[in-house]
């Protein structure tokens, strides 16, 4: 089905199974803990070893020599790879670091070998004793250090990752009045709570991988680029995922290791990363240095924005593109933005979850509080002045739907902004100095093909198969209430297939995009199952209505089951977009409002409250949109209070690679959290009129809560995480 | 054990030797067995009564999950959290001894500030034992040979000098019985535990005190040293304000640029500490 035109009425619009706040149908698997992750599908195929992987010990440099056969005479051991064993495996499409193969070593805990044994415990102890001879060369691991002779980061077909509009240096110059700061944001390790894990197996030439996987089709290309072996001859499995923010978007070493280690054991492998080497051997979201100016009128009316940002990555990766926003997030001004790309030794930066906005916005909403202050405005008021219904830098492209006046305004009230102080330092309360904050969040909406296939079984139930996953969003549910409503059925007709490569190619979960395309790739087919069903009992398909388990038009109703009386019907199809995201801004708004206390002797912060507005479109189930949200309000918080990868300069690694050294909010830190979602629909999105939140909630907290620090203390942090230090000697 | 840093042959399970009960001891204080869990320690009546700067401590560490296993000999005895510590890859004092110490000249921000030598900076991280430092706590042992010893908690724990892998009094194959509590002290008592979390987080610092209606009292800091760090003179500062207390404790303090903060930051939990006491 191509959409290239705005939606119109469709069966969605009954909204009687769609915008109910339902619960998961997945949920009672979850917390059964019968739900099958990756490392726990001992049923699949019998006798599977153990693996265990090395990782690097240095960072840059080479191996020498390994000498594996101490571990390969350790009790129980099967069999050990070593990287000098094999070439380095074709990279990804979307990855720079080596996953496995070679003697050089792009990063610490690269992988360097695997012991498959008979059981864990063997395979780690024979892991010790790999003896590995390292030729370590110096690198660079300091981005504060090579951020100056960065230079300005090269896009896909090598143009330069810059853009202006107008003349922003004039603008700057003139304006009335101005603010000029640099922030900084450091690295962050997604901490799902699921590791990579992966059990492979092989059948003749083929290779089955039962794995932790956001793109299943990603991971199919990749895996079969990886073996050098063609794409039929590889199937991904991916049900469930315990978490991924972005982390399980690619195949990383544990799929290629497992599958090699499969190969050369002749047996089934099994494997987790292990949880001290994720940080290191897997990607994260790459620290940045961005620097802010804002020129403004007196009046508060934006006239030139300048947002440069710089981060690293290894040689051949990508920049954080921190900037995007500021290219269409707020109205008039001149403006120019650019990214520039240090290149290092650390691991490989990649997406983590609202890649670009989430440290973009971190920065860039500090900046407008800053900017309000030193105009004396409200901070609310002057992004409301500074709204705009069109992209600021194409005047003939409209936003799609913008309710961003409306986010802010709502959460205003909601909060209770109008009992906010604007003089900082002020609201003493015991021990505590207390202050309000709000920032506005932005996050761009992606379409992206996405297929599906409906079977209506003669039992009259609704099977949905599409390789789409749910990586804990609540994706099985919105699945089975978008069949549910286009085939007039309850949800408990619907049954809903995931994750597995033999199905039709979907989205996948990523972006935010994953509700609005899947869901519309369900729709598809259920139209192509709608046509057929009508067909069958003699009814016309554009005409016929399906309601209550019944086809009916004008007088006639039959029975849905009687279109299946002589065998299974089968609907497959793929919505497809035509250029509506170019011709319109697509994007979703958030206001977020956050009341913080800090203590006036340690100068400990903590969350008192957070309020949150946010427009996306069509909420498909409030239920799982508001946990979306809720749960990246909490990493948007950890991002502000206490999230890092401590980065050392001199081996090169982040130090604190386990989850008890990278602290990430406890439930003690996260008050109670108000979500309040915009009535509102996207006919310019897809059928479902939908666009996504699960990257729209993280965006914008972190400054809120920095703001109202600021508010709290009147000590102006621009360096995440705003740890005790940063205002301990400054408070009163 | 589980990330290769301690290879032993054989473990003992000492479970079963019945070391879990807490009894009234002829002064009147009381007899921890070592077998004694956090939780249930921290929930005795007479130590949330008499000794509450204990059960606050015991209830500012780790996890709920955590507390029901740990127990009061393991507790005692837990090792750093220095991160490099737990990174084989790592050159380390403690874990090798001579092979030098990654953290030095590292991301240091946990790392210890008083009492640290050239060869590790790494802290002592609990808390429970800050407690019964303030409490002039005494650990009860027995040899292999069978004989006992009671041990000051003073003198427990040792700092690192040239020797950071000995981390405490204990001989080879020595077991901790029980910790004893003196007669309760009185007074107010405080854990104040500093930390970029709420919950499930080393101490950056903690306060342990019992301060007397009359403004004098004891004070032992947690997150800053190898050990429990307490100083009678810091002691005996107590009246004179938390300057004054911090100057004594902190004294000679080597700081890194990234526990730095740690020197203002005992001072102003300890000032936290000193007006709670006083309202
Ligand atoms: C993620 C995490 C967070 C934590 N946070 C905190 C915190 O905030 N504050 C805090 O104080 N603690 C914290 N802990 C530590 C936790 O409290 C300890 O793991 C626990 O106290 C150890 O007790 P155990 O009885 O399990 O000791 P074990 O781990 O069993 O033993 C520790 C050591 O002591 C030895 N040992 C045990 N009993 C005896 C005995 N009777 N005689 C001689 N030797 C003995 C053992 O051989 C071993 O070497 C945390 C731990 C983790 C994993
Ligand atoms: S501080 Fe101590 S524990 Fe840490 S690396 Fe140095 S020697 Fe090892």
């Amino acid at each position: 089905m191509r959409f290239d035109t705005p939606a119109t009425r469709n069966p969605i619009d009954r909204l009687k199974v769609i915008g109910k706040p339902t619960d998961r149908i997945d949920g009672p698997l979850k917390v059964t803990g019968t739900a099958p992750y990756a490392y726990e599908r001992h049923d699949v195929v019998p006798n599977q070893a153990y693996g265990y992987i090395l990782g690097s010990a240095i960072a840059t440099g080479r191996i020498r020599s390994m000498d594996v056969s101490k571990a390969k005479q350790a009790p129980g051991v099967i069999d050990v790879v070593s990287t000098l064993d094999h070439k380095p495996v074709p990279l990804g499409e979307h990855n720079t670091a080596n996953l496995f193969g070679g003697a050089k070593i792009d990063h610490y805990h690269q992988a360097i070998a695997l012991v498959i044994a008979e059981t864990f415990e063997e395979a780690r102890a024979a892991s010790a004793l790999i003896d590995v001879d390292y030729k370590r060369d110096d690198g660079s691991f300091d981005l504060e250090k090579h951020a100056d002779s960065a230079n300005l980061a090269k896009g896909p077909d090598g143009e330069e990752m810059a853009d202006h509009f107008g003349d922003f240096e004039g603008a700057y110059e003139a304006a009335e009045v101005t603010t000029d700061a640099t922030y900084r944001t450091p690295a962050e390790t997604h901490a799902m709570m699921e590791p990579h894990a992966t059990i492979a197996h092989w059948d003749g030439d083929k290779v089955t991988v039962w794995t932790s996987n956001q793109m299943i089709q990603w991971g199919k290309r990749d895996l079969a680029k990886a073996l050098r072996i063609p794409e039929e001859k590889v199937r991904v499995d991916s049900p469930y995922i315990g978490g991924g923010f972005g982390s399980k978007l690619f195949i990383r070493a544990d799929v290629v290791v497992a599958a090699i280690g499969a190969r050369q054991a002749g047996r089934p492998v099994k494997l987790a990363l292990q949880r001290p080497l994720i940080a290191n051997n897997t990607t994260h979201r790459p620290a940045t240095i961005q620097r802010i100016r804002l020129g403004a009128a007196k009046d508060g009316r934006l006239t030139a924005i300048a947002h440069e940002s710089t981060s690293g990555n290894l040689p051949d990766g990508k920049p954080e593109e921190a900037v995007n926003q500021t290219k269409v997030f707020y109205a008039g001004a001149h403006r120019k933005v650019a990214l520039r790309l240090a290149k290092m030794n650390m691991p490989e930066g990649n997406a983590m979850r609202a890649p670009g906005e989430a440290p973009g916005l971190m920065a860039l909403e500090i900046a407008m509080d800053e900017m309000a202050e030193k105009l004396g405005m409200d901070p609310v008021e002057f992004r409301i002045l500074n709204d705009t219904q069109v992209d600021p830098m194409d005047a003939d492209r409209p936003f799609s739907r913008r309710n961003f006046v409306e986010c802010l305004r709502r959460g205003a009230k909601e909060f209770g902004w109008d009992k906010r102080s604007s003089t900082p330092g002020k609201t003493v309360d015991g021990d505590w100095l207390v202050g309000m904050g709000m920032a506005a969040g932005y996050r761009g909406n992606l379409l992206m093909k996405s297929a599906a296939r409906v079977r209506l079984g003669k039992d009259g139930i609704v099977t949905v198969e599409t390789d789409m996953t749910d990586i804990g969003t609540g994706t099985y549910t919105i699945l089975a209430q978008t069949a549910a409503e286009m085939m007039g059925l309850p949800l408990e007709r619907v049954k809903v297939t995931l994750g597995d490569s033999d199905f039709p190619i979907s989205a996948g979960s990523g972006g935010q995009w994953g509700a609005n395309n899947s869901t519309a790739g369900v729709y598809a087919a259920c139209v192509k199952l709608r046509e057929q069903a009508a067909e069958k009992v003699g009814l016309d398909p554009q005409k016929a209505n399906f309601t209550n388990g019944r086809i009916h038009l004008a007088n006639k109703s039959v029975p849905l089951t009687d279109a299946v009386a002589d065998g299974e019907l089968v609907g497959e199809d793929a919505i497809e977009y035509g250029d509506l995201d170019k011709q319109y801004q697509q994007a979703t708004f958030a206001g977020h409002f956050v009341q913080m206390s800090v203590n006036r002797f340690t100068g400990v912060p903590r969350i008192d409250r957070m309020v949150a507005v946010c427009s996306a479109g069509r909420i498909l189930n409030p239920k799982s949109a508001r946990s979306q949200v809720i749960g990246a309000m909490t990493m948007g918080a950890g991002a502000a209070l206490m999230e890092h990868l401590a980065v050392d300069k001199r081996f090169g690694f982040f130090v604190n690679h386990d989850l008890a050294n990278y602290e990430v909010p406890v439930h003690a830190d996260i008050p109670h959290q108000e979500v309040h979602f915009i009535d509102d629909v996207d006919p310019y999105s897809s059928p479902m009129k939908a666009k996504g939140v699960g990257e729209l909630g993280i965006c914008g907290v972190g400054a809120a809560i920095a703001n109202a620090i600021y508010n709290a203390t009147g000590v102006r942090t621009r360096d995440y995480p705003i740890t005790l230090e940063h205002h301990l000697g400054r408070l009163a | 054990m589980k990330l290769e840093v301690e290879t032993p042959a054989h473990l003992i399970d000492v479970n079963g030797l019945g070391l879990d009960e807490i009894t009234e001891t002829e002064e009147g204080g009381l007899r921890i067995g070592a077998l004694v869990s956090n939780t249930d320690l921290a929930a005795d009546d007479r130590i949330k009564r008499d000794y509450a700067v204990l059960s606050r401590a015991l209830v500012a560490g780790a996890s709920g999950q955590l507390r029901n296993k740990a127990t009061t000999g393991g507790n005692l005895l837990q090792r750093t959290r220095c991160p490099y510590f737990y990174d084989t890859n790592m050159p380390c004092n403690k874990r090798s001894p001579g092979a030098g110490c990654a953290a030095i000249g590292g991301y240091s921000r946990q790392l210890g500030i008083v009492g640290v030598s050239d060869s590790c900076i790494a802290t002592y991280p609990g808390d429970m034992a800050i407690a019964m430092r303030v409490l002039d706590a005494v650990v009860e042992t027995v040899g292999p040979d069978g004989k006992t010893r009671q041990i000051p908690l003073e003198d427990f724990h040792k700092l690192p000098g040239d020797t950071p892998e000995v981390e405490n009094a204990l001989y080879p194959g020595e077991l901790i019985t029980a910790v004893i509590l003196p007669p309760p002290p009185g007074g107010k008592h405080f854990y104040h535990k500093v930390r970029d979390r709420a919950s499930y987080a080393f101490a950056l610092v903690s306060v342990a005190a019992v301060i007397q209606p009359d403004g004098t009292g004891r004070v032992a800091i947690g997150g800053i040293a190898p050990k429990p760090w307490r100083k009678p003179e810091a002691d005996a500062e107590l009246p004179n304000g938390a300057e004054a207390v911090a100057r004594v404790l902190t004294e000679g303090a080597t700081t890194t640029r990234d526990n730095a903060f740690k020197v203002p930051l005992v001072e102003r939990t300890l000032a936290s500490v000193i007006e709670q006491a006083k309202s």
